[in-house]
């Protein structure tokens, strides 16, 4: 019993050491050249790795949706918008404080996330695909036509007036950074209690098996609505975490390209597992980073035109790279690492097995059945 | 009376265009479940292609015109099909991976784009004559927008001769319908996949090249955009069927307009308001089979 109890408490003591050690970063020399633009205190990698993790939030909200609840949407920038968007006009046209105003924002994005998932979720699989993202695109002409409020293409700059001055300029990085890790963390939170809890698993049976759930009396749309608009609060409070970093925020938060960088991150780190988001989410923040910075070195630029006008395209090699994880390792980074562990361990059980979200649900019903 | 006659015609040219990206995307979807991301590549690739051509053979002239369209249809025929024989094959009927592999196609394709031909718009110069004008009861029309209906018809012509004339279309057609039947009769459908991926291409490519002339220049970004639109003339229309996304893509594309005109600019809301209408009143769009 022993060893079971120790490996039911290992992801949590593992987890609670990455989290103590992103937190003393910013206090820390350390340097990873290639990766970090220089030591860890410095704004520039702080910075960096803040980004990093607003989309590591991200990708965790994107994975509930497509990995808990099996619904691919196209349309998931559209709440990280709402969330940018949301806070800075509230900040700038209704002068409201950051708490507030972040209350605000939040309560618009579980708005946005109600009415179109609900229209969205008259269709399954892939017309709802493009439904969502039909919605997300009218989020982004919203956008950009309405000048007076969003700023246009021009972007939306952070009202500091309500900001705490703890919260402004370079010199407060670090803040920042440490309001970018609380994000992850409670997102990471959430998204791990949906999950676990009974919303969780009637929203992962219905995506094993839709028909199967409704003849058990349970009602998996409305599960399914509870977790889209979930994973839309979660993405919503990475877009306030965006926007307070980058002290602004432009149309493409709103638009399809993000959603896809998503979709990417997601897929790349394994669909279904949590700690595969985040590391997919990281990955393609440094690796685009990386490679922009790379694609100006003198090595590439020498190189005929054949090689160098793809290798200084940085959307063009992760672009591939999706490719070929899509084709060649379908579990993604998390999913092939998982599989490779099990084989070791000689152990073929899986939660994200077929059936077995089904074969959990129905053991909770019985429980409770059971139970006075 | 003439605003309402030119808003009218323009919407049906619009509607052209989105009908040559959507019909395409209607028929692989259809037969083979895909949702193919990839189709605005398509069509930008053929019309930067076009560009080339018609910038060789002289811009204003018609055999330029006429030459950057039939060689826009062979680019944008062998670039789809070499996608369905490279990416959606070997991903045989997964279909979420195969939405994924098309949807890593079109990013990584865009951005080769913009590495080859830049990121500003490339302008060009047609035949004088689709700058002109046509007087139709007292309204000034581009001639564009003709040149964009008569292509589109001559597509949807060719497309109903060959779904319903030649084996392979009733293959085709067969497919789409009941896909299992066909197969139980012997048919090995997935031989259509291919030319189902060319044809859509093909017609892709002709909206492309249509679509830098009626634009006068061409960007990276221009298939992203016509087929978002194309996507939602899809689901309104309905899913596999071809009648369905031409009627949509007229519905649509003149909605858009009329709204443009009349309503302050709101034609692009006023679409996704009507894609939201018909999911809630007819999920499975005006001439979908009830799923």
């Amino acid at each position: 019993m022993r060893t079971t109890r120790f490996s039911r408490l290992l992801p949590f003591v593992v987890g609670a050491v990455v989290v103590v050690v992103l937190a003393l970063l910013p206090m820390l020399n350390l340097s990873l050249p290639g990766i970090l633009p220089g030591p860890t205190y410095t704004p520039g990698s702080l910075a960096l790795m803040s980004l990093c993790m607003v989309f590591a939030a991200l990708a965790l909200s994107y994975n509930l949706l497509l990995g808990t609840a099996g619904m691919l949407s196209f349309g998931h920038a559209l709440y990280f918008g709402a969330g940018a968007y949301g806070l800075g006009i509230v900040l700038e046209a209704a002068e409201l404080p950051l708490v507030p105003g972040v209350f605000a924002a939040l309560l618009g994005g579980i708005v946005i996330a109600v009415v179109t998932g609900a229209v969205a979720m008259r269709v399954n699989g892939i017309p709802f695909a493009m439904v969502t993202l039909a919605f997300a695109q009218a989020g982004s002409v919203l956008v950009r036509r309405n000048q007076a409020i969003t700023g246009g293409e021009e972007g939306l700059g952070l009202n500091t007036d309500g900001v705490p001055d703890w919260l402004v300029g370079v010199v407060n990085t670090r803040n920042l950074y440490w309001i970018s890790l609380a994000v992850v963390v409670l997102v990471y939170l959430i998204v791990l209690w949906v999950d676990r809890s009974r919303l969780g698993h009637l929203a992962a049976a219905a995506r094993e098996n839709d028909l199967r759930v409704r003849v058990l009396g349970l009602h998996p749309a409305r599960a399914k609505l509870m977790v889209f608009v979930i994973a839309g609060l979660c993405a919503s409070l990475a877009g306030i975490a965006y926007l307070l970093l980058q002290s602004g925020t432009q149309p493409s938060a709103v638009g399809a390209d993000l959603t896809i960088t998503v979709l990417v991150m997601v897929v790349l780190g394994g669909v279904g597992f949590r700690w595969g988001a985040i590391v997919g989410g990281v990955l393609y923040t440094i690796l685009d980073q990386r490679l922009t910075v790379l694609a100006r070195a003198d090595g590439i630029q020498q190189l005929p035109d054949v090689l160098r006008v793809p290798l200084s395209e940085p959307l063009f090699i992760l672009g591939v790279l999706f490719i070929l994880v899509v084709m060649f390792l379908p579990g993604g980074i998390a999913g092939t690492v998982d599989a490779w562990m099990r084989r070791r361990r000689g152990t073929r059980d899986s939660g994200m097995q077929e059936g077995g979200a089904l074969d959990a649900l129905e053991q909770q019903i019985d429980r409770q059945a059971v139970a006075p | 009376m003439s605003t309402l006659i030119l808003t009218l015609i323009i919407g049906l040219g619009l509607g052209a265009l989105y009908f040559l990206v959507a019909s395409g995307l209607s028929l692989i979807y259809g037969l083979m479940h895909v949702l193919n991301f990839a189709h605005g590549a398509f069509l930008t690739l053929s019309a930067f292609v076009g560009w080339a051509v018609a910038q060789a053979v002289g811009v204003t002239g018609w055999g330029g015109f006429l030459l950057s369209i039939l060689v826009g249809a062979v680019v944008g025929a062998i670039f789809a099909a070499l996608t369905e024989l490279l990416l959606i094959r070997p991903l045989y009927e997964r279909h979420i991976e195969q939405v994924l592999v098309t949807v890593g196609l079109s990013f990584a394709a865009v951005a080769l784009f913009e590495g080859i031909w830049g990121t500003d718009p490339i302008t060009i110069a047609g035949p004088p004559w689709l700058s002109r004008t046509t007087e139709v009861l007292g309204a000034s029309i581009p001639n564009k927008y003709w040149v964009l209906i008569i292509a589109a018809g001559l597509v949807l012509a060719g497309l109903v001769l060959f779904l319903k004339k030649t084996r392979y279309g009733m293959i085709i057609r067969a497919g789409v319908e009941n896909r299992a039947m066909v197969t139980a009769l012997g048919i090995d459908v997935r031989r259509s996949f291919t030319l189902v991926f060319a044809i859509g291409g093909a017609a892709a490519g002709i909206g492309g090249v249509l679509a830098m002339h009626a634009l006068t220049y061409v960007s990276a970004h221009m298939g992203s955009t016509l087929l978002i639109f194309a996507f939602i003339v899809t689901v309104v229309g309905g899913l596999g069927s071809l009648t369905g996304a031409a009627i949509a893509s007229v519905l649509v594309a003149v909605m858009q307009q009329v709204a443009n005109t009349y309503l302050g600019g709101t034609g692009d809301f006023i679409v996704v308001i009507l894609l939201a209408v018909v999911l809630l009143v007819r999920p499975a769009g005006l001439m979908g089979k009830r799923a």
